[in-house]
């Protein structure tokens, strides 16, 4: 279970609930798009993406359903509920939150 | 809200578990799909495609498993894990059954003894604010806690400031006349506020009123509940009547309530107001009362002992005749009632702890043992991704199933000890311990065994856990680990092997010689046939049986009455039951000897005529008694062979007169006959000489029956009362019993049997704990060197020398066990001294009784894993590696 890249503890959720923001998506969909749009900095890894998605299918923040894909074949997709929205509300301010925390020690360490 | 929305969608999940994984599995299918494709339009060839997709994939089985544990219910993994855990136990039930049984054992034991401990040093006392009651008594040199006198006992608490009430009580007895004749019962004389200083309502009618144990009051009366039920029925219109004790007529007031005790007196029948009527309540120098006393708030024992004093003090300086050195003694009440008995009970309770501990080691090392030949699963398990947590988990499950069978067993145990060894307590012990009656598994009892089941659940958890942190994992599918944490083990095991084996020794040759202790005790040579014979307690009424000749009179007719009882033989009477005591003696002088001042000290009994052939004793010389004869003729006395030999040594003991010191004309008699020793004193004290006394001519209005029967005792003592009943109605009849039964119930025979029965029971579960200890390091260094057995079996080693090189190692943990606990039972047996009778501390035939019991035992237990080591495969062993 070597790991390619790591993500920050606790933000798979966030990124996840950020990428349904924009279209539902199936699994591979998911990571695919966080990969493309983090310039391949970040890999979600499927040993981690698949418990995370069961994860949040149990809080209620998405949901999901079968559908077709452009190329006929049958995926499961998820989409983001309202409640989900509000999660990522949450964990969007959270992590600025905490962006910012970690910006100020940094520019400290420097000034001194 | 959202919580419950969480358990309906997993509780949806649950059921449709099935879907859930064919999602899941299409879901991850279409994945891996994707990836592929992918990978083939970069222009990588199908095949490596599709490769390189799973690869990247991972463990699917790990992964369905982490999607499924995010799902699942924590209790789902936990009815698995116990079912597997149940099933391990059946796939190796020599494992299981013996672990649950030393568990079960080591609970057993603690829990039995932590049960009288509870009642006996933690509730002692059932009545309200129990620790501001004190036990108030007088104090003179020669015993630290005296009677109390009734002067004594006014002034006390007119002067006390310590006291916010301060009551006495003192024994008494009633001859009660019922419907079957007149009984001797129980009763108990308590000053007017006894029971308010208890915090004692009762249960019906009402409390004693000031007043009514003054001199003079009307004499009223309190039931106990018990005497209630059995005597009235229950019935509530009691209260009021009149009730006849020994002659006066009392008012009843009220009933106690069913679980009041009182353990300085919890017989009484009936409880009256102490009324200073008595001649020795009248007097400061006669002592009969015990005070009993309720501390003022923030006052201590010591306080209230200082005050106490002080006023001892002062009536000593104004009554020196009757008070010269009286002091006073104030200690808690529950001191008072369980004193004595509180360091025995630590000691046990230490034992049994100690024994818990064991046994808990024990069962450890028989998991390490487990742990080690499953070594090979758990990799496996652990490689096909069952995660660190879930297979610890699986330990924790498989502990406390271990402890919860166990535990239930052990309090099933726990109270058949319990009953045992309440059964072991006599009677008339009993009364001074009314706090054991409801002993039981009570929340108390079951809330130590839970916590003891928790201590035990953790260690057993931790265990094997703690030995897969300290091997790594992945050798376990090599099966070459051998850590310094087994090494370090199988030494520490060893040693504690030996200790184990050496207690169990010294605690089985305890057992050993106590019990042969017991057997030569019962079997003692009485000088009589104890068997066939009956014997009854008979009190008359002093008030109408006033007269000697009314008490021959009465002992004819009752003699002649039992004797015509179908089956019996003969019927005879004596003022104290052979096997007995040396007791009730006398002192004598003799005419026409020399006297040298000294006291000549004999047990004296007071026999009828046939007393001697009733009980098949053996006439030397002379001759017995002639029933006609009575205190109108000169007084004779039969005498037995010690009192011959010692007293008139080398000549006929026939016809010489005996006298008390001063040779007082009336206490002259002629020894008539000499009888062969018998045993008046009880088992194990040594032989007195005896003067018998004919009834006759020294009558008593209290005395024991003795009837010799054809068939079985027990069968007769229905009519024994109904015909002492016949003669008169008068006669106040006590609880028949058989004279077999009277020796076993005996002082001696009860001392020795209880301490047979307790050093047994402890002996067994050493046995059972030292053997099963040795089986566990046996086993665990077999396991630990199955790669170097079978190596030597490659290199040409017989099963034989395998056998050998085990047992080899159990044999010298064995012989150093017995060594040492040989060595120290015999200096253990030295302490014991009085409760060895007729056996040495180092009797040989028990010492080797112990060696070869434990020796074959122990041998018997490593022989298991000497036969697994020598079974082994010496090729499946080395390719291990």
């Amino acid at each position: 279970m070597s790991k390619k890249s790591d993500l920050l503890p606790g933000t798979l959720d966030m990124l996840i609930l950020k990428t349904l923001q924009r279209a539902p998506l199936h699994g591979y969909g998911i990571a695919l798009s966080i990969k493309r749009s983090s310039d391949d900095v970040l890999t979600v890894e499927e040993g981690s993406l698949y418990p995370a998605l069961q994860r949040l299918l149990v809080q209620g923040w998405v949901k999901a359903e079968w559908k077709m894909t452009e190329t006929n074949r049958r995926a499961r997709f998820y989409t983001l509920t309202a409640a989900g929205r509000k999660q990522l509300g949450i964990e969007l301010s959270q992590f600025e939150q905490m962006i910012a925390a970690i910006g100020r020690v940094l520019q400290d360490t420097q000034e001194a | 809200m959202g919580q419950l929305n969480r358990f309906l969608k997993k509780l949806g999940m649950l059921f449709g578990r099935k879907r859930f994984h064919a999602d899941l599995s299409e879901e991850m299918a279409f994945h891996r799909e994707q990836a592929e494709k992918e990978l083939i339009a970069s222009g990588v060839t199908p095949e490596a495609a599709h490769y390189a997709a799973i690869r990247q994939f991972g463990n699917v089985t790990q992964l369905r498993e982490r999607s499924h544990e995010v799902v699942k219910f924590k209790m789902e993994t936990v009815v698995q894990d116990l079912r597997f855990a149940l099933r391990q136990m059946r796939k190796n039930p020599g494992f299981a059954a013996t672990a649950v049984l030393i568990l079960a054992l080591g609970m057993g034991a603690s829990v039995a003894i932590f049960a009288f401990v509870d009642a006996a040093l933690i509730k002692p006392l059932p009545y309200p604010n129990p620790n501001r009651l004190v036990a108030v008594t007088e104090s003179v040199a020669l015993f630290p806690r005296a009677n109390l006198s009734y002067p004594d006992y006014v002034d006390w608490k007119r002067l006390n400031t310590v006291f916010s009430s301060m009551e006495v009580f003192t024994g008494t007895g009633y001859a009660l006349t019922t419907p079957t004749g007149t009984e001797p019962v129980p009763g108990e004389r308590v000053s007017a506020a006894f029971f308010q200083t208890l915090g004692i309502q009762p249960a019906l009618g009402r409390n004693f009123r000031a007043g009514e144990d003054a001199a003079g009051a009307a004499p009223v009366v309190l039931l106990s509940y018990r005497t209630w039920q059995r005597r009235y029925g229950g019935r509530t219109d009691v209260i009021g009547q009149s009730v006849n004790l020994s002659g006066v007529a009392h008012t009843i007031v009220g009933v106690l309530p069913e679980d009041f005790q009182f353990a300085l007196r919890d017989n009484a029948e009936f409880w009256e107001t102490l009324q200073p009527a008595r001649d020795c309540e009248k007097r400061r120098s006669c002592h009969n009362l015990l005070g009993l006393a309720r501390l003022k708030d923030g006052v201590s024992v010591q306080t209230a002992l200082a005050n106490m004093q002080s006023i001892a003090k002062e009536l000593e300086n104004q009554y020196p005749d009757s008070n010269r050195g009286q002091g006073a003694s104030v200690i808690s009440l529950s001191e008072d009632i369980v004193g004595d008995i509180r360091p025995i009970l630590r000691v046990l309770l230490g034992g049994a702890v100690l024994l818990l501990f064991i046994a808990c080691v024990n069962v450890s090392s028989l998991l390490l043992v487990r742990a080690e030949s499953r070594r090979r699963e758990i990799a496996v398990r652990g490689a096909l991704g069952a995660s660190r947590a879930r297979l610890s988990r699986q330990f924790v499950t498989e502990g406390l199933a271990l402890v919860a069978v166990g535990t239930g067993l052990g309090l099933l145990l726990a109270y058949g000890t319990m009953k045992v060894l309440v059964g072991l307590i006599s009677k008339d012990m009993m009364i001074g311990m009314p706090f054991l009656r409801g002993l039981g598994l009570n929340a108390h009892v079951v809330g130590f065994a839970m916590l003891l089941a928790v201590i035990a659940g953790a260690l057993f958890s931790i265990t094997p856990i703690l030995h897969f942190r300290l091997s790594k994992m992945r050798d376990g599918l090599t099966e070459g680990a051998r850590g310094s944490a087994g090494t370090l083990w199988r030494r520490m095991g060893a040693n504690l092997v030996v200790i184990e084996l050496a207690t169990a020794v010294v605690l089985l040759t305890g057992a050993g010689l106590l019990g042969k202790s017991l057997y030569k005790l019962l079997h003692v040579d009485l000088g009589f046939q104890a068997n066939h014979l009956a014997t009854i307690n008979v009190g008359l009424p002093d008030a109408v049986y006033s007269k000697d000749e009314q008490v021959v009179q009465f002992a004819r007719n009752v003699v002649r009455q039992i004797e015509s009882i179908p089956g019996v033989e003969s019927a005879a009477i004596t003022s104290t039951l052979p096997v007995s005591c040396n007791c009730n003696t006398d002192w004598v002088r003799f005419v026409g000897y020399p006297y040298n001042g000294v006291h000549n000290e004999v047990n004296e009994r007071d026999v009828s005529a046939n007393f001697f052939s009733t009980i098949h004793a053996k006439l030397l010389r002379g001759r017995y008694f002639n029933d006609a004869n009575d205190g109108t003729k000169p007084m004779e006395i039969i005498v037995n062979e010690t009192f011959a030999r010692k007293y008139f040594p080398g000549e006929d003991a026939i016809g010489k007169r005996v006298g008390d010191g001063a040779l007082t004309p009336k206490s002259i008699r002629q020894i008539v006959g000499v009888v062969a020793d018998f045993r008046d004193a009880g088992l194990d004290q040594e032989q007195w000489p005896t003067e018998y006394y004919h009834f006759n001519q020294n009558t008593d209005t209290y005395f024991s029956m003795l009837v010799r029967t054809r068939q079985d005792p027990q069968t007769i003592l229905q009519s024994l009362t109904a015909a002492i009943h016949q003669v008169s109605t008068q006669a106040a009849v006590e609880e028949g019993s058989t004279l077999t039964q009277h020796i076993d119930d005996s002082y001696t025979a009860y001392i020795h049997r209880s301490a047979a029965y307790l050093v047994g029971g402890f002996a067994a579960l050493a046995l059972v704990l030292g053997v099963v200890g040795l089986y566990g390091v046996i086993a665990y260094s077999v396991s630990q060197r199955t790669r170097e057995i079978g190596v030597r079996m490659a290199l040409g080693a017989q099963q034989r020398s395998v056998y050998q090189l085990v047992l080899k190692e159990a044999g010298r943990l064995i012989a150093v066990g017995l060594g040492v606990g040989l060595a120290g039972s015999v200096g253990a047996a030295m302490l014991m001294g009085k409760l060895l009778f007729g056996v040495q501390a180092w009797d040989a035939e028990t010492l080797m009784g112990v060696a070869l019991v434990l020796g074959l035992s122990a041998m018997a237990a490593s022989y298991i894993p000497a036969r697994r080591a020598a079974s082994v495969n010496p090729t499946e062993a080395l390719r291990a590696e």
